[in-house]
C-alpha cells in the first residue's frame, strides 16, 4: 500500500487502530464481549457480521459515540481513555466519518458542509476554502454546480458522495465508513467501490469500512473481519475467510449471493 | 519541527527563468501561510519568460497543499509556458493529479439584486404565500370534512384508541396547568379589580367583572393559547417527523387515508378536550378571583356566590363554552395541516412547528373577535 502523504506519526508496521477486550452493552444485554481487533495503517478493512451484531456499535465506541465497559481502544498509538478534551479534539480532526445515512446537515448547503469544519480548525481565507471545497467535490466525482445545492435536493447517491467529500475536508488519516454502498444501485455501488479505492491510494487513507456488500468486500477491501458473538472470529485476506469453518463464517462467504459476487471461483482456483 | 527550516516557498530569478523552491510540509495547518506565499509569488512573477518548481525539499503534502501548487502552476501558466516541476516525491504524483483535474471555478453565489426590488419580491412573495396558506387551508378543512363524513357513514372505521390516546395526552395530561395557569389569571384580575373598584366604593362590583371576563373570554383564550403551544406544535412535530421518513406515504401506499387515520383522531380529541378544559379553566379562574377577592376585598365566598348569581346570566357562560370547539377545530387543522407541509430538512420542521404555534394563536384571537361581533349582534 501507498505509504500516507504527509508525514505520519505512526510507524507503518504499527497497528493504527487497537482494540482490546472491549466490551460494550446496553443495560441487560451485552453486544461486544471481549473484542479485539486491529487495523493496520494504509489499509481497507471490511467488517462483516450479522444485522444487529455490534459493528456499528463498535465504530461508534471506536469514535468516543457509545460508551464501553472495559477493554481499551488505541488510535494513532494513543489510549483513548487517557486524552484530555484539547488532544481529544486534535485526534478527531484526523479522523472522517460517513455516517450511513450521510448525516449532511440539512440546513447547510453542500460547500457549506464540507468547509464547515473547515472554517472551524483550519486558518486560511475563504477563496481557498472554496476553492478546496469545489475540489473535494470533483474528487468524489460531483459536478460543482452540486455546492449551492441543499442536501434534500440531493439523490440517494449524491448525498453518500457529499457526505464523503465533507468527511474528507480535513485530509483524514482514517476514514470510518458506515455501509457506504448501502441503498445504491450496483452501479453506483461499484461506482463507490472505485472512488474509495483511488481516493485511499491518492490520499493514503487508512480506510475502516462496516459493509454487508460482498461485491465491496472482493473488490476494495485488503482484509476483512468477522464479527459473531460479540468478537471478532476472522480477520484476514478473503483466503483466510473462505478457508474459516466458523458456521456464519462459513454460510456468509459460501452462500449464494457470495458464490453470485465471484468468491466461490475463487475458491476453486486455489 | 524547528524554526530553522527553510522557508515553505522561496523564489529565485536566473535571468528570464524563474526558479521556485518549496520546502517542509505544505498542508492544511500551513494553509495561510501558504496562500500568502502562492500568491505573493504570482503578483510578482512578471517579466519572466519561463519558470520552473522544485518541490524535492517538500516532505508533506495534503488536498491543501495540491490546490495551492495547482493555483501556483496555473497563475504561471497563463503568462508563459507552464512551468515544469521537478522533485516531487512520486507519492504525491495522483493527488496532485486528482486535484488538476477539475476546473476550480468557485460558482458564483449570489447575484447583486436592488434592494427596491428585492424588497417587493418579498412583499410579493409573502402575499402569494399568504394567498396559498389560505386556500392551503380551506383545502385541508374540505379533506378533513369529508373524512369526518366519511367516517359517520361507517362509524366502526374511527380510530378510537387512537383519539382516547390524544385525548389522555391533550386534555387529561393538561389540567395541572390549565388549572394553575387560570387560577392565578382570575385572582389577578380580581386583584386589580379590587384596587381599581375601591377608590368608587363599588368593591362588589369586582365580582362582575371577574365572572364575565373570565367565563366569557379569558377561560376559552388562555385554554386556546395553552393547547396551541402544548398540543398544536405536538402535533406539527409528529406528523411532521412522520413525513420526514415517509411513514406518511407508507400509509398512502397501503391504501389508508392519513387525514383519516392521522389527523381525525387528534382533531375529534382536541375537540372534545378543549370545552372540558376551558369548563375546568373557568372555574379555577372564578375561584382564583373569589379566594382574592376574600383575601383582599374582604368579600366573603358567600357573599361572592350570590353576587355572581345576580350578575352572571347563564349566557354569559354559554357563550365561552360554544367558542370552545370552534377554537379547537382551528387550532387541530392549522396543527395538522403544518405537520403535513413539512419538508425533508430538520430546518422544515423547526419552521412549520413555529408557524403552527404562530398561526393557531392568531386565528383563535381573529376568530374570538368574530365571535365577539357576532354575539353583539345577537343581543348575547
Amino acid at each position: 500500500m501507498n505509504p500516507a502523504p504527509s508525514d505520519r506519526t505512526v510507524p507503518s508496521r504499527e497497528p493504527i487502530i487497537r482494540v482490546r477486550d472491549l466490551v460494550v452493552g446496553f443495560g441487560e444485554r451485552t453486544i461486544l464481549d471481549g473484542l479485539s481487533l486491529d487495523v493496520m495503517p494504509g489499509e481497507i478493512l471490511g467488517f462483516v457480521g450479522k444485522s444487529g451484531g455490534g459493528k456499528s456499535v463498535l465504530t461508534r465506541t471506536i469514535l468516543g459515540l457509545t460508551p464501553k465497559r472495559s477493554g481499551t481502544i488505541e488510535v494513532f498509538g494513543e489510549d483513548i481513555d487517557t486524552l484530555n478534551a484539547v488532544e481529544r479534539r486534535a485526534m478527531e480532526r484526523r479522523w472522517g466519518v460517513l455516517f450511513q445515512q450521510g448525516a449532511l446537515f440539512s440546513s447547510l448547503n453542500v460547500k457549506q458542509n464540507i468547509t464547515f469544519p473547515m472554517r472551524e480548525y483550519l486558518d486560511m481565507s475563504p477563496r481557498l476554502m472554496d476553492e478546496l471545497a469545489i475540489a473535494k467535490i470533483e474528487m468524489v466525482g460531483l459536478s460543482p454546480d452540486v455546492a449551492e445545492k441543499a442536501p434534500s435536493e440531493l439523490s440517494g447517491g449524491m448525498i453518500k458522495r457529499a457526505a464523503l467529500a465533507r468527511s474528507l475536508a480535513l485530509d483524514p488519516e482514517i476514514l470510518f465508513l458506515d455501509e457506504p454502498t448501502s441503498g445504491l444501485d450496483p452501479i453506483g455501488a461499484g461506482e463507490f467501490d472505485e472512488l474509495i479505492t483511488t481516493l485511499q491510494q491518492t490520499l493514503g487513507l487508512t480506510v475502516f469500512m462496516v459493509t454487508h456488500d460482498l461485491d465491496s468486500l472482493h473488490t476494495v477491501c485488503d482484509r476483512i473481519a468477522a464479527l459473531a458473538d460479540g468478537r471478532v472470529i476472522a480477520a484476514g485476506p478473503i483466503e483466510t475467510m473462505l478457508a474459516s469453518d466458523h458456521p456464519w463464517v462459513f454460510a456468509y462467504f459460501h452462500g449464494k449471493r457470495a458464490r453470485a459476487a465471484g468468491f466461490a471461483d475463487q475458491q476453486r482456483g486455489r | 519541527m524547528g524554526a530553522a527550516e527553510a522557508p515553505l516557498l522561496a523564489v529565485a530569478r536566473h535571468g528570464r527563468e524563474l526558479v521556485f523552491v518549496g520546502n517542509g510540509r505544505w498542508i492544511a495547518v500551513h494553509g495561510r501561510a501558504l496562500e500568502e506565499l502562492v500568491d505573493a509569488a504570482l503578483a510578482d512573477s512578471g517579466g519572466a519568460d519561463s519558470a520552473r518548481i522544485d518541490f524535492s525539499g517538500v516532505r508533506a503534502l495534503d488536498t491543501v497543499g495540491a490546490v495551492l501548487l495547482e493555483r501556483l502552476i496555473r497563475g504561471l501558466g497563463a503568462a508563459m509556458p507552464a512551468p515544469a516541476l521537478v522533485g516531487l516525491e512520486r507519492r504525491f504524483e495522483p493527488l496532485l493529479d486528482e486535484v488538476s483535474r477539475g476546473c476550480h471555478e468557485v460558482p458564483p453565489a449570489t447575484v447583486y439584486v436592488n434592494p427596491f426590488v428585492g424588497a417587493l419580491n418579498v412583499v410579493g412573495r409573502t402575499v402569494a404565500e399568504t394567498a396559498r396558506d389560505g386556500e392551503q387551508f380551506i383545502e385541508f378543512m374540505g379533506a378533513a370534512t369529508v373524512a369526518m363524513l366519511r367516517v359517520l357513514a361507517r362509524p366502526t372505521t374511527f380510530r378510537l384508541t387512537s383519539m382516547v390516546y390524544h385525548l389522555e395526552r391533550t386534555g387529561f395530561r393538561a389540567v395541572p396547568i390549565i388549572a394553575l395557569m387560570t387560577f392565578l389569571i382570575g385572582a389577578i384580575i380580581a386583584q386589580q379589580g379590587i384596587f381599581h373598584f375601591r377608590r368608587f366604593g363599588a368593591t362588589t362590583y369586582v365580582v362582575d367583572m371577574v365572572g364575565i371576563l373570565t367565563l366569557r373570554e379569558l377561560g376559552v383564550l388562555i385554554v386556546s393559547i395553552m393547547v396551541a403551544g402544548r398540543s398544536g406544535s405536538a402535533f406539527t412535530a409528529e406528523l411532521g417527523s412522520m413525513r420526514m421518513r415517509e411513514e406518511v406515504d407508507a400509509l398512502r401506499v397501503m391504501g389508508f387515508d392519513p387525514i383519516e387515520v392521522l389527523v381525525l383522531p387528534r382533531l375529534v380529541a382536541l375537540i372534545i378536550a378543549v370545552p372540558l378544559l376551558t369548563f375546568l379553566g373557568s372555574m379555577c379562574a372564578l375561584v382564583g378571583g373569589g379566594l382574592t377577592a376574600w383575601v383582599y376585598g374582604g368579600i366573603s365566598p358567600e357573599i361572592f356566590i350570590a353576587r355572581l348569581q345576580e350578575a352572571i346570566a347563564l349566557n354569559t357562560f354559554e357563550v365561552g363554552m360554544i367558542k370552545a370547539p370552534f377554537m379547537a377545530a382551528i387550532i387541530g387543522l392549522i396543527a395538522c395541516m403544518e405537520g403535513m407541509r413539512v419538508g425533508g430538512s430538520a430546518e422544515s420542521l423547526g419552521a412549520h412547528t413555529t408557524a403552527s404555534v404562530v398561526k393557531a394563536i392568531f386565528l383563535v384571537i381573529v376568530l374570538d373577535g368574530l365571535f365577539a361581533i357576532f354575539f353583539a349582534a345577537i343581543n348575547m
